[in-house]
């Protein structure tokens, strides 16, 4: 009898050590995916701006130090995001490389869209309103897959770190995720990009 | 980590709750079938107690067998029936900067909901509404009018856009889009049988000539014929039900999405206060909108009418719980804004 209730303990052990180990990985591999659908976005911000500043570029022979900056950072930009290995966490210094980058080519954006705004000529002009749009659009989306990508890791982290799991978490080599900080002073003042088309009333 | 257990924990309710309901209105068609089956027999034996006669439910079969039609189509083609009901056209091939724009909100709420990017309608009415329509996350459908694009600046058309995505994250869209199918279903049914008079005339001329049949027969002729008659009022009355409290949990899930509950409180005002119904949308949808395409009046005061009848709840208590989250966040992030600056 007493074997009997020693080997269903023993059974329960062994499905909750299964349960808690996969719970883990999952965790990982959704930490891992928030951080792919904040690349994908990355990316097509950096494929907007050259067409961006091409549109502005023949309007505004002025301001020509701001264009020059967002090319700048983008270029930065490009580099620091490149590399990672699929399917992985991010490193430490692979987090805040990108998001130190990241967050100077959004401030000197920033700069621009203030720019277009001060010159309403220079929005009818092309599609620079489309593009902007656009843009916006993409700041958003990065903006949207770095709170998931940052909750996505607390939660991990949390997980592995509670008290049952974190037996576990040493077997399914789970370390911590870091955090997308927002580092840079000129980010965090937000840049407001005012785009509503006005109310038809 | 309490919020992705109660998400898991909200959808499986809604999962239950449409099972149930499927299966209620099984029942309720057997009912309809069987129960005249059987007070047919009744009377028939009573007529002619010494020969019982061959009998076959042909009713029951028939009615149950329409039902079951019914709840299948609903769930082939509920959501579609429901966005046709509405002369919804969907937006594949965004060309003005509005509808580019609508398309870029959906994508950016769809990132921050992790829901997979629904498909877009635009309904061609000019009073402010939206609503959402599927049976799973995956291919459900946002539907907003014209009025509501036109209308709303963009970050206040976002977080109606999240607050539709909360209602689809939640499985809410399932319950209520077979909700809406089976009560148009019933109050079709319902309608033309008892305009047509097929429970009048026919029924009591046999039954004179059955001479009475005792009081267990008339008793169950009337709650039989009772049935028919509150079937579509029954109906309504649940779609009523179901939605009241999901909205505020959408409004929340919006607000979580966007991390500004200010800008739905603002689209909300904006919204109560086109005061024109939404025409495209009947009774049998008004329980998907987000606000009450009918009865606009009904929410606008907090009294005891708006809380029995309304679809949804009171439009200012919603404001309401929306700026307190916002207050509660600027508290938390020790953000006050400078009370002179203009709201947007």
């Amino acid at each position: 009898m007493s074997a009997l209730v020693l080997l269903a303990i023993a059974a329960a052990m062994v499905f909750w050590l299964i349960g808690a180990y996969n719970g883990l990985i999952s965790l990982k591999n959704q930490v891992a995916n928030a951080w792919k659908q904040i690349d994908v976005q990355l990316k097509r911000r950096h494929d907007l701006i050259p067409n961006l500043v091409e549109a502005a570029k023949g309007a505004m022979q002025f301001e020509r130090q701001t264009l020059d900056e967002v090319i700048a950072a983008r270029n930065s930009a490009i580099t620091a995001t490149s590399g990672g290995g699929a399917g992985d966490l991010p490193t430490a210094q692979m987090v805040a490389q990108t998001a130190a980058a990241e967050g100077k080519l959004s401030a000197s954006l920033g700069r621009l869209f203030a720019v277009v705004e001060a010159y309403p000529q220079l929005k009818a002009t092309g599609n620079i309103a489309a593009l902007q749009e656009e843009l916006t659009s993409t700041e958003n989306k990065i903006a949207f897959s770095r709170q998931l990508y940052n909750d996505t890791a607390t939660e991990y982290n949390t997980k592995q770190q509670q008290f049952p799991t974190s037996l576990v978490a040493g077997m399914a080599g789970a370390s911590a995720a870091s955090l997308w900080e927002i580092t840079d002073a000129a980010e965090r003042e937000v840049v407001k990009v005012d785009l509503s088309l006005p109310p038809k009333k | 980590m309490t919020e992705s257990v109660n998400l898991f924990a909200q959808q499986e309710a809604n999962r239950r709750r449409s099972r149930w309901l499927v299966i209620g209105f099984l029942l309720f068609f057997a009912w309809l079938g069987f129960g005249g089956d059987f007070i047919r027999y009744l009377a028939a034996k009573n007529a002619h107690p010494d020969q019982p006669a061959a009998f076959f439910p042909w009713l029951g079969v028939v009615l149950t067998l329409v039902g079951a039609w019914m709840a299948k189509s609903a769930f082939d083609n509920g959501p579609r029936r429901v966005l046709a009901s509405t002369g919804a056209r969907e937006l594949l091939d965004p060309q003005t900067p509005q509808e580019r724009q609508l398309v870029n909100v959906v994508e950016e709420m769809s990132v921050a909901s992790g829901v997979p990017r629904p498909g877009i309608w635009v309904i061609p009415d000019p009073d402010p509404n939206a609503f959402a329509t599927g049976l799973e996350e995956k291919g459900s459908s946002i539907a907003v009018t014209q009025g509501l694009i036109d209308t709303l600046s963009r970050d206040e058309l976002q977080a109606v856009i999240g607050h539709e995505m909360g209602h689809i994250k939640n499985l809410d869209v399932r319950l209520m889009t077979l909700l809406a199918a089976l009560v148009g279903a019933i109050t079709l049914l319902a309608n033309f049988v008892t305009r047509s008079g097929l429970l009048g005339g026919g029924r009591r001329d046999r039954e004179d000539r059955g001479s009475g049949g005792g009081p267990l027969v008339i008793i169950l002729l009337v709650v039989w014929v009772v049935s028919w008659v509150l079937a579509p009022i029954l109906a309504n009355l649940m779609a009523l039900g179901v939605s009241r409290d999901r909205e505020y949990l959408a409004d929340a899930m919006s607000a979580q999405f966007t991390r500004n509950p200010m800008s739905l409180a603002s689209a909300l005002e904006r919204i109560e206060h086109a005061d024109a119904p939404t025409k495209s949308i009947q009774r049998g949808t008004a329980h998907m909108c987000i606000a009450d395409p009918v009865g606009r009046r009904l929410t606008g005061g907090e009294g005891g009418l708006a809380l029995l009848f309304g679809t949804h709840p009171p439009m200012a208590t919603r404001i309401a719980r929306l700026k307190a989250m916002a207050y509660q966040d600027m508290k938390r992030a020790g953000t006050f804004p400078n009370p002179d600056a203009p709201t947007a």
